[in-house]
C-alpha cells in the first residue's frame, strides 16, 4: 500500500545516515541533546535522589530559612548547596521535583494538542462540509488570541466554576487541559491541509470502493503521511508550551504552592528578590532557561534534518 | 565590437557558417573542470570540458539531465552556487581570463559582456517591480543613460522582442504577461546592454509548445541582427536542429562529440550521439522502433573507468574499459571515442555489455 | 498572445474589503459569543452581585431586573447591544463599573505596546536584514545564538532578571510601577516626563525581546529565501550591483510578506503585555485581567476578551489592507490574501 511504504520509507530515511550524521557533526545538537537527557534523568529521578523533600511540611524547619549558596558565601551548608527559601525548602530539591512537574505538564499539554489537532484536522479535511466549516471557523477565532490569553481564559472560566481549593486539587490537569486546548489549531490545520490532498488520490478512492470505513482510511492510510509535519510543529511546541506553564504558574494561575513547578518557584522566589535574596529565583530560572533552550535547539535540528528543502 | 564574420563559407540552407579560420573565438573553455565537494567526497560535476564559440555563432549544448550542461553554462557566467566551483581551466572571453575575476570586475563583464536567460520567465522577474523599472535598472547599471533615454530605449527593446503596445506595458508587472510575453521580456532583459554572447539555459523547455517555436524563433532573429553568440543549452534536439550552427554534445560531465549541427544530426560520430539520434521520432522516416540507449547515465560518484558511455556501448572493446578518450577529429567535428583513433578499441569483449 | 487587461483596482479592492469587514463583524460576533457565556453562565452573576444573607425574594427581583430569566438569544443581543456601547456592569471584585475601570488602565498598557513594537522593529529588522545577508560571517553567527536564547527565555523571566540586574543591582532604573505621568484629556501619558520615560525602559524591552527576536528570525529566513530566487539570480546575471540587489530587489521582497507578521504582533503585543505589567507592576489592563482571573472577576474578564478581539480585528484588517497596498500581484487576483495567520 503506498502508505505503508510512505511512513516505511520515511523512517528509513530518519535513521539513514543522512539525519544520523548531521546530528553527530553538530556539536551544539548533541549537548543540546545531552542536557535534555539530563535534565529529564534528574527530574524523573527526583523522588529517589533529591536530598530533601521539599514540600513536605513535616521535614521543614524554619531555622534553615533564608540560607545563601553554598559557594557565594560563609554562611551556607553543603546539605543545601544552592540555598533555602523562607520557610527552610532546600531550593536544590526544589529545582528537581519541579522541573519534573513543568516536564510532566510540557509533554502532556503537546500530547493533548497533539490528539485533538490530529483528531480534529481529520475530521474536518475528511467530512468537509458544514463539520469543516465550523471547526476552520473556531479555529480561526480561536487564532486571533495568543495561546497564553486562550489558557488563562480557560483556567478563569474553571475557577468561576469550582472551588478554589477543588481547583488546587487538579490543578495539573486544568492546566494541562488549558495549554492542550490552545495548542490544537496548528495541529488540525496542517493535517487538515494533508488530508484534502491525499484525500482525492487514488488509493483513498479505492479503499473507498472496497468498502473501508472512514476512520480506518483516516487512521492507516493518511496518518502516517501527516507525521513529518506534525512531529515539527510538536518540536517547536514544546518549548512553548513548557514556557506557557511557566507564565500561567509565575502569574499564580498555574500550579499552585503546594506542588509548584519552575515557574511557581520564580514566583515565590520574586517576592523576595528586592530584599536580596536571589537564589530562589535565580536558579530555577537559569534551569528553566537550560531546558527550554536545549528544547529548541533540538527542535531546531530536528526541523532542519526533516526539511527535505535543505537537504 | 563584434569580429567581422566576412568571407564565410554558407552551407545549403544560407546560414552564415563561421569559418574556422575567422578571428580568435570570442569564448574559449579550456579543460574546465567544476567540482561539487560533498560529505561523501567531491563530485566531479564537469569534467575536463573545452570547446570555442566564434562571434555570432550559436552552439547547441545538449544532453541529458545531469550531464553537466547547465553547470558549464553557471560556470562561465560565473555565478556557480557554493559549494561548487571551478576547480581547473582556464574560460577566456576574447582573449581574456574571466575565470579568476573578483567580484566587481565578473559583475562588470555579465549583464555588458556576457548575457544569461534561465528557463522559467516567471521566476526570473521580481513580482513587485514593473517590467519597465527593471529594464531601465539593468540599461543605467550599464550604459550611461539619463532616465528618459534608457526608458526610450527599454521600450524601443520590447517592441523589438514583439510586445504590443510597449508604451503602455513597458508599466505593467510580470504577473500581467503570459508565459511566452514573459520570456521575451526576459530575451529584453539580457539584451538590453548589448553583450557578445548570451548564455541560454533551456530557455524554451518551461514553455508551451506553441510558444516555443516563437520564442527561439525570435531569440535566433535578434542574435543574428545583434551578433551575439549563443550558447544554447537545453536537452531538446528539435531546438538545436532549427538554432544552432554547431552542437556539442555532454555526457556524464564531458563532451563527447561536437561539430556543425547538420554533420551531428545525419551521420553521429559517437555511439551515444547515435543513440540520442535514434531515439528522437521524426515524421519523415518510419521506423520499426525507436532506438533506445540500454541503461542510464552514470551517477556523478559511480563514473566508470575508461570511456564513462562504455557501460552502454555496444561497439566498445578492451580500450574503452581502460583508457578515456579525449576529444579527435570525426568526420566534419570531433568525438571523444576510440573507434576513430588509428589504433582502435582494441580486443573485443565477449558477452552483453553489461548496463549501468 | 495580449497580457491580462489592466485590473480595475478600485473596484476590486472595495470587493476585497467588505469582504474582510464581513469576516471581521463575523469574528467579532463569536468572540462575542465566548465572552456572553462566560458572563451570563460561568458562575452565578447573582451569587457574586449580593451578600450571602439576602432574602430569596430580593434575589429574585434583582434576576427579573437584570433580565436574567430571558431567553438566551435575547440576552445575547442585549449583551451585544451594552457591549457595543462599552456597559459591561459592575466588576465582581470592585463593584466599580467595569468600563471605567479599562479605560483608566488603557493607556498605560497602549502606551507599553507601543514602544515594545518600536524597539521591536527598529531593532529587530535591521538585525534581520544583516544575518540574512552575510549569514556566514562570525557576528551573524553569534546573533544566531543569542536569538535561540531570545525566544527560550520566557518574558517573565526577562522582566525579573533586568530588574536584577537594573534596579537591584546597579540601581539605574526603577523596577516597578508607571513613574511619572502627565494628564491629558482622558489619556495619562508617560512620554512627557523623564521619569515617565525611565520607568518605560525595562517594561518595553522585557515585553518587546520575544518580538524581536521573532522578527529577527523571521527578517532572516525571508531574506535567504529570496536571495535564492530566479529573479536574484538573473538580477546578478545582468550584472547589477550589490547594493541594488540587496537593498532594492531582495529587502523590499523580503519585508512584504514580514508586514503581515508585524502588524500581527503588534495585536499580541497588547495581549501578551499581561505578563510583563504584572512583573513590573504595570497598572494596565493586562494587570487588570489577571487580577480579574485570580477573583474570577467574571464582568471584566469578558469586557477585557471583547477590547482584545476588537483590536485584533482592527489590526488584522489594517494589515490585509497594506498588504493589499504593497503587493501588486494581490491587486490583479479577486483579493485572495496570500499570506498565512
Amino acid at each position: 500500500m503506498a502508505s505503508r511504504t510512505a511512513f516505511g520509507q520515511w523512517f528509513h530515511q530518519a535513521a539513514d545516515s543522512d539525519i544520523w550524521w548531521s546530528f553527530k557533526s553538530s556539536a551544539t545538537t548533541v549537548i543540546a541533546a545531552a542536557v535534555t537527557l539530563f535534565i529529564i534523568a534528574l527530574a524523573f529521578l527526583a523522588p529517589v535522589i533529591a536530598p530533601h523533600t521539599p514540600f513536605d511540611p513535616g521535614t521543614l524547619s524554619l531555622s534553615d530559612g533564608l540560607k545563601p549558596p553554598v559557594l557565594i558565601s560563609p554562611d551556607g551548608d553543603w546539605s543545601f548547596p544552592l540555598g533555602t527559601d523562607d520557610q527552610g525548602r532546600d531550593v536544590l530539591s526544589s529545582i528537581m521535583y519541579g522541573t519534573r512537574l513543568s516536564l510532566i505538564v510540557g509533554f502532556a499539554s503537546v500530547v493533548v494538542a497533539m490528539v485533538l489537532g490530529i483528531a480534529l484536522g481529520l475530521v474536518s479535511g475528511y467530512f468537509g462540509g458544514t463539520i469543516d466549516a465550523v471547526i476552520m471557523r473556531i479555529a480561526d477565532v480561536q487564532l486571533t488570541f495568543p495561546a497564553i490569553l486562550v489558557a488563562l481564559l480557560i483556567d478563569g472560566m474553571v475557577r468561576g466554576l469550582i472551588s478554589s481549593q477543588r481547583h488546587d486539587e487538579i490543578a495539573t490537569f486544568v492546566i494541562i487541559g488549558a495549554i492542550g486546548l490552545s495548542f490544537w489549531v496548528q495541529y488540525a490545520r496542517t493535517v487538515r491541509g494533508s488530508v484534502l490532498v491525499e484525500k482525492n488520490k487514488e488509493y483513498v478512492q479505492a479503499a473507498r470502493v472496497i468498502g473501508l470505513s472512514p476512520v480506518v482510511i483516516m487512521v492507516r492510510h493518511v496518518l502516517p503521511n501527516v507525521t513529518g509535519p506534525v512531529l515539527v510543529i510538536a518540536t517547536i511546541n514544546l518549548g512553548l508550551a513548557i514556557i506557557t506553564e511557566a507564565t500561567l504558574s509565575f502569574l499564580g494561575v498555574g500550579l499552585p504552592s503546594t506542588q509548584p513547578s519552575l515557574g511557581t518557584l520564580i514566583r515565590l522566589g520574586n517576592e523576595l528578590l528586592q530584599s536580596g535574596e536571589w537564589w530562589i529565583t535565580v536558579f530555577p530560572g537559569i534551569t528553566l532557561a537550560v531546558l527550554v533552550l536545549a528544547v529548541n535547539l533540538l527542535g531546531d535540528w530536528l526541523r532542519d534534518a526533516l526539511n527535505p528543502k535543505l537537504r | 565590437m563584434v569580429g567581422e564574420p566576412s568571407r564565410s563559407a554558407q552551407d545549403d540552407s544560407g546560414r552564415i557558417m563561421p569559418s574556422q579560420t575567422d578571428n580568435a573565438p570570442l569564448l574559449e573553455v579550456k579543460r574546465l573542470r567544476v567540482e561539487f565537494p560533498t560529505r561523501r567526497g567531491t563530485l566531479l560535476a564537469v569534467d575536463d570540458v573545452s570547446f570555442e564559440i566564434a562571434a555570432g555563432e550559436v552552439l547547441g549544448v545538449v544532453g541529458e539531465s545531469g550531464a553537466g550542461k547547465s553547470l558549464t553554462g553557471h560556470a562561465i557566467i560565473g555565478l556557480l552556487e557554493p559549494p561548487g566551483r571551478v576547480a581547473a581551466g582556464e574560460i577566456r572571453l576574447e582573449g581574456r581570463r574571466i575565470d579568476n575575476l573578483p567580484y566587481e570586475e565578473m559583475r562588470k563583464v555579465r549583464g555588458a559582456q556576457i548575457g544569461a536567460i534561465f528557463q522559467d520567465p516567471l521566476t526570473s522577474l521580481n513580482p513587485l517591480y514593473s517590467v519597465g523599472r527593471q529594464l531601465v535598472e539593468t540599461i543605467q547599471t550599464h550604459l550611461h543613460l539619463s532616465a528618459a533615454r534608457a526608458r526610450t530605449r527599454a521600450v524601443d527593446l520590447l517592441k523589438e522582442v514583439g510586445i504590443p503596445g510597449a508604451e503602455q506595458r513597458i508599466d505593467h508587472y510580470p504577473h500581467q504577461f503570459s508565459g511566452g510575453m514573459r520570456q521575451r521580456v526576459v530575451i529584453a532583459l539580457a539584451l538590453c546592454a548589448g553583450p557578445k554572447l548570451i548564455v541560454a539555459d533551456e530557455p524554451t523547455t518551461a514553455l508551451d509548445v506553441s510558444i516555443q517555436a516563437q520564442v527561439i524563433a525570435l531569440l535566433k532573429r535578434l542574435c543574428r541582427e545583434h551578433r551575439t553568440a549563443v550558447m544554447l543549452v537545453t536537452h531538446d534536439m528539435g531546438v538545436i536542429a532549427e538554432t544552432a550552427d554547431r552542437v556539442a554534445v555532454m555526457y556524464a560531465g564531458r563532451i563527447v562529440e561536437i561539430g556543425p549541427v547538420r554533420e551531428v544530426i545525419k551521420h553521429a560520430n559517437h555511439p551515444y550521439t547515435e543513440g540520442l539520434m535514434g531515439s528522437i521520432p521524426s515524421l519523415g522516416h518510419r521506423t520499426e522502433r525507436l532506438t533506445q540507449i540500454d541503461g542510464s547515465m552514470p551517477r556523478l560518484t559511480e563514473i566508470p573507468n575508461g570511456c564513462a558511455f562504455n557501460p552502454r556501448c555496444h561497439r566498445r572493446g578492451r580500450r574503452c574499459l581502460v583508457e578515456r578518450p579525449d576529444l579527435m577529429p570525426a568526420g566534419g567535428g570531433s568525438a571523444a571515442c576510440w573507434l576513430h583513433d588509428a589504433k582502435g578499441v582494441g580486443d573485443a569483449i565477449v558477452g552483453e555489455p553489461a548496463n549501468a | 498572445m495580449a497580457g491580462e487587461e489592466m485590473p480595475h483596482d478600485c473596484r476590486q479592492m472595495l470587493a476585497f474589503i467588505l469582504r474582510r469587514l464581513m469576516q471581521s463583524v463575523a469574528v467579532l460576533l463569536a468572540v462575542g459569543m465566548v465572552s456572553f457565556f462566560l458572563f451570563r453562565y460561568v458562575g452565578d452573576p447573582i451569587n457574586a452581585m449580593v451578600g450571602q444573607d439576602t432574602p430569596a425574594v430580593e434575589r429574585e427581583a434583582l434576576r427579573q431586573k437584570l433580565g436574567l430569566d430571558d431567553p438566551a438569544p435575547v440576552q445575547f443581543v442585549r449583551f451585544i447591544a451594552n457591549a457595543a456601547h462599552g456597559e459591561f456592569g459592575l466588576s465582581y471584585r470592585t463593584s466599580e463599573p467595569v468600563n471605567r475601570m479599562i479605560l483608566e488602565r488603557l493607556p498605560a498598557t497602549l502606551e507599553l505596546s507601543f514602544c515594545a513594537a518600536l524597539f521591536a522593529l527598529l531593532v529587530g529588522v535591521p538585525m534581520g536584514v544583516y544575518t540574512g545577508l552575510y549569514p556566514r560571517h562570525w557576528s551573524s553567527r553569534l546573533l544566531q545564538a543569542i536569538s535561540l536564547i531570545g525566544i527560550s527565555l520566557p518574558t517573565f523571566l526577562i522582566g525579573i532578571l533586568l530588574i536584577l540586574f537594573f534596579s537591584v543591582i546597579l540601581r539605574w532604573l526603577p523596577s516597578f510601577g508607571r513613574g511619572e505621568t502627565v494628564t491629558i484629556g482622558w489619556w495619562t501619558t508617560n512620554f512627557l516626563r523623564w521619569k515617565g520615560l525611565e520607568a518605560l525602559i525595562l517594561p518595553s524591552i522585557t515585553l518587546g525581546l520575544f518580538q524581536l527576536t521573532l522578527l529577527m528570525r523571521l527578517v532572516r529566513s525571508e531574506m535567504l529565501e529570496v536571495m535564492r530566487t530566479d529573479y536574484i539570480k538573473f538580477a546578478r546575471a545582468r550584472g547589477l550591483a550589490n547594493r541594488a540587489i540587496n537593498f532594492g530587489h531582495a529587502l523590499k521582497n523580503t519585508l512584504v510578506p514580514v508586514i503581515t507578521v508585524t502588524g500581527l504582533q503588534l495585536g499580541s503585543l497588547i495581549a501578551f503585555a499581561l505578563v510583563t505589567e504584572t512583573v513590573f507592576a504595570w497598572p494596565g489592563v493586562g494587570q487588570l485581567f489577571i487580577q480579574s482571573v485570580q477573583f474570577s472577576d467574571i464582568p471584566v474578564m469578558a469586557a477585557y476578551l471583547m477590547l482584545i478581539g476588537l483590536f485584533f480585528v482592527i489590526i488584522n484588517l489594517a494589515v490585509d489592507l497594506l498588504y493589499f497596498v504593497v503587493d501588486p500581484r494581490l491587486r490583479g487576483q479577486m483579493g485572495t490574501r496570500a499570506g498565512t495567520h
